[in-house]
C-alpha cells in the first residue's frame, strides 16, 4: 500500500516538474525479486565463461536485495556463520609470496566473458584498496590498508581473518560490497596465501 | 591516441563524400574540422552520411526512420528518448530504436544488423557513427524522455530496482561503485548516477568521444561495459533490461540541456 502510494507520487512529481524524484535504496519484496530474475533471464545471454548461473542469487544476494544492504541483527548474523562455514582453510601454511600478491592484487582482470578462463586471474585489490604507500593510483571503494600488518599483528589469527576475508568477504560482514574471491572460484588457494603474504608479512612493502 | 581514430575517419569520410552530389562541400567541411581537431564532429559527419545512405535489401536509407517526433525528424528526438513507442509497444531507446528501422525500412536482418555493434578505435561501428549524428540533432534541448506511459514509468521502475540489485558473480549492483560520493575505481571517480546533480552533466553528454578508448562510445556501450566489470552474463543489445536502465539514468538526467555528443575521459 505504501509503496503504491510512493509510485503515484513519483509519477506525479514527474509529471510537474522538470527535475527528478530523489531515489532511495528501499527494500524489495520476494514478488519484485522474483520479477527481476526473471527479467534477468530473460535478456541476459551467456558469453564466455560467463554462464547464466551467475545470474542465480544466493542466500547473500537474495537477503541483502531484501533488506537493501542492511539486514537486521539476526539475519546477518545467521547469513556470516553460513559464509564462514564455507572458507575452506589450506592444511599448510596461510603465507605465501608477497612478490605473488603484489601481482595479483595489481591485476583488475579476470573471470569477464571477454578473458579466456585458462588466464589466471587478479584480485583487483587496488581498484578499492591502498596497500603499498609507494602505489599511489588506487581506488577508495574499501578502507586503506596500508600498514595491514604493522598496525593489527602479524600473527596466526590475522593471518585467518586475511585470509578468510579474501576468500568470503560476507562471512564478516554480510553485504558488504567486497567480491568473494575464493567462494566464487575466482582466487585459487595459493593466490589467496601470495595476497595473504602482502598484506601480512613484514617485509612486504604494504607494512613500510 | 587520436591520430589513428582519425586516420580511420579520414578514409571513412572521404569514402562518404566521394560518391556524394554535396562531395565538395562535405570535403570542405571535413578539412575544417581536421584543422580544429574535433573527433566528436568528425563522427557526426561520418554518421550523416550514414544516414543518408541506401542499404539493405530494400536498398533504403534510414531517413524516414521516425524517432518519436515523426518520420524523419531529428531536432530534438534524441533528448525525448528513451521513450515508448506505440508500433513496438514497447520502450525504446536511441540505438534500439535505429536497430528496429534498420530492419524495417531497410529490410536487415537482426543477425546483419547486430553482427558489430561496438566498434574500436581502428574501426568504429555503423552504430557509434549514426548515434554521433542524431545525437548531435539535439544540442540544447532539454533532456525530456517519456514518462506519460505506463510502459515508460514500468521502465523507469525497473531500471531504479537494478541499479541497487546485487547480482553476478561478484555481488555487485550499479550502486557497489555508484553508491556513495567521493569514491574511486584507481583513479577513476565515480558519478553517484541514482543523484540528479551527478547525473545531469555527465547522462546529458552521452554518446561521446572516450579519449582512453580513442573513440565514440554510446550509452549502451557503457551499460554493457559495466556488466561485464560486474562479472555478470552479457544483457542483450536493445533488450528491455538494458533500456530501462538508461530510462532510470536518463529521468535522474532530466531537465539538462542536452550538450553532446560529449568527450570523456
Ligand atoms: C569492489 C571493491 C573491493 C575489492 C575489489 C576488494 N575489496 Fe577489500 N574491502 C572492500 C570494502 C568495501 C571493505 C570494507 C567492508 C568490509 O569489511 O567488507 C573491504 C574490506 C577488506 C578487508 C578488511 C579490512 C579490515 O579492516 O578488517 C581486507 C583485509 C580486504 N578488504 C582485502 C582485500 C584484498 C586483499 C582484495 C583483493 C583480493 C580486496 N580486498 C578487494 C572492497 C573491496
Ligand atoms: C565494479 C565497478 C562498477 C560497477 C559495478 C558499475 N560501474 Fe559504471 N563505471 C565504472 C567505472 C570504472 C566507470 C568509468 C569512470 C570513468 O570513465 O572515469 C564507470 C562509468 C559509468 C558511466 C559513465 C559515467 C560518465 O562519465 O558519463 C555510467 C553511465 C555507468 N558507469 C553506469 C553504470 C550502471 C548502470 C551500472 C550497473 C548496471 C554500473 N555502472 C556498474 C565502474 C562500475
Amino acid at each position: 500500500m505504501k509503496r503504491h502510494l510512493l509510485a503515484v507520487s513519483t509519477a506525479a512529481l514527474l509529471a510537474a516538474c522538470a527535475s527528478a524524484p530523489v531515489v532511495e535504496h528501499s527494500k524489495m519484496t520476494g514478488a519484485e525479486i522474483a520479477q527481476i530474475d526473471a527479467v534477468l533471464k530473460r535478456d541476459f545471454r551467456a558469453k564466455g565463461q560467463a554462464k547464466m548461473t551467475r545470474l542465480e542469487p544466493d542466500a547473500v544476494q537474495r537477503e541483502c536485495n531484501l533488506h537493501a544492504d542492511n539486514p537486521p541483527d539476526s539475519v546477518a548474523r545467521s547469513l556470516q556463520e553460513a559464509q564462514l562455514k564455507t572458507i575452506k582453510y589450506p592444511s599448510d601454511s596461510l603465507l605465501g609470496d608477497w612478490k605473488n600478491g603484489r601481482k595479483i592484487a595489481e591485476s583488475g582482470r579476470g573471470m569477464q566473458w571477454n578473458e579466456k578462463p585458462a588466464n589466471p586471474g587478479g584480485g583487483g585489490c587496488y581498484n578499492c584498496h591502498q596497500l603499498s604507500p609507494q602505489q599511489t593510483s588506487h581506488g577508495t571503494l574499501g578502507p586503506s590498508l596500508k600498514g595491514f600488518g604493522k598496525t593489527r599483528g602479524y600473527g596466526p589469527d590475522m593471518q585467518r581473518y586475511a585470509y578468510g576475508k579474501i576468500y568470503n568477504a560476507k562471512a564478516y560482514s554480510a553485504c558488504s560490497h567486497m567480491p568473494r574471491f575464493g567462494h566464487s572460484g575466482s582466487l585459487s588457494e595459493q593466490q589467496i596465501k601470495d595476497l595473504v603474504a602482502y598484506l601480512l608479512d613484514p617485509k612486504s612493502p604494504v607494512n613500510q | 591516441m587520436l591520430v589513428s581514430g582519425r586516420s580511420v575517419l579520414l578514409t571513412a569520410a572521404l569514402t562518404l563524400a566521394a560518391g556524394s552530389a554535396a562531395a565538395q562541400s562535405q570535403f570542405e567541411k571535413y578539412q575544417k574540422m581536421v584543422a580544429e581537431g574535433s573527433p566528436v564532429e568528425l563522427f557526426e559527419l561520418v554518421g550523416e552520411g550514414l544516414w543518408k545512405k541506401p542499404q539493405g535489401p530494400k536498398n533504403a536509407s534510414l531517413e524516414q526512420c521516425d524517432l518519436g517526433l515523426g518520420a524523419g525528424v531529428l531536432q530534438g528526438a534524441y533528448a525525448r528518448l528513451p521513450r515508448y513507442f506505440r508500433d513496438v509497444d514497447r520502450v525504446m531507446d536511441l540505438e534500439t530504436r535505429m536497430l528496429h528501422c534498420m530492419m524495417t525500412l531497410q529490410g536487415r536482418s537482426l543477425e546483419e544488423a547486430t553482427k558489430r555493434l561496438f566498434g574500436n578505435a581502428d574501426k568504429p561501428s555503423e552504430m557509434e557513427y549514426l548515434s554521433a549524428y542524431v545525437a548531435g540533432q539535439s544540442r540544447g534541448h532539454a533532456m525530456a524522455p517519456g514518462q506519460s506511459h505506463p510502459r515508460e514509468q514500468a521502465a523507469y521502475e525497473l531500471g531504479r530496482k537494478l541499479y541497487f540489485y546485487r547480482t553476478g558473480l561478484w555481488d555487485f549492483s550499479c550502486a557497489s561503485c555508484h553508491g556513495e560520493e567521493g569514491k574511486r575505481i584507481r583513479m577513476s571517480e565515480l558519478p553517484v548516477l541514482y543523484k540528479p546533480e551527478a547525473a545531469r552533466p555527465l547522462i546529458a553528454t552521452w554518446p561521446a568521444y572516450r579519449v582512453s578508448n580513442s573513440t565514440f562510445k554510446t550509452m549502451q556501450w557503457r551499460i554493457n561495459n559495466c556488466f561485464r566489470q560486474m562479472r555478470t552474463p552479457e544483457p542483450v543489445f536493445g533488450s528491455e533490461v538494458v533500456n530501462a536502465m538508461n530510462m532510470f539514468l536518463t529521468v535522474t538526467a532530466q531537465g539538462e540541456p542536452y550538450r553532446g555528443p560529449g568527450t570523456k575521459r
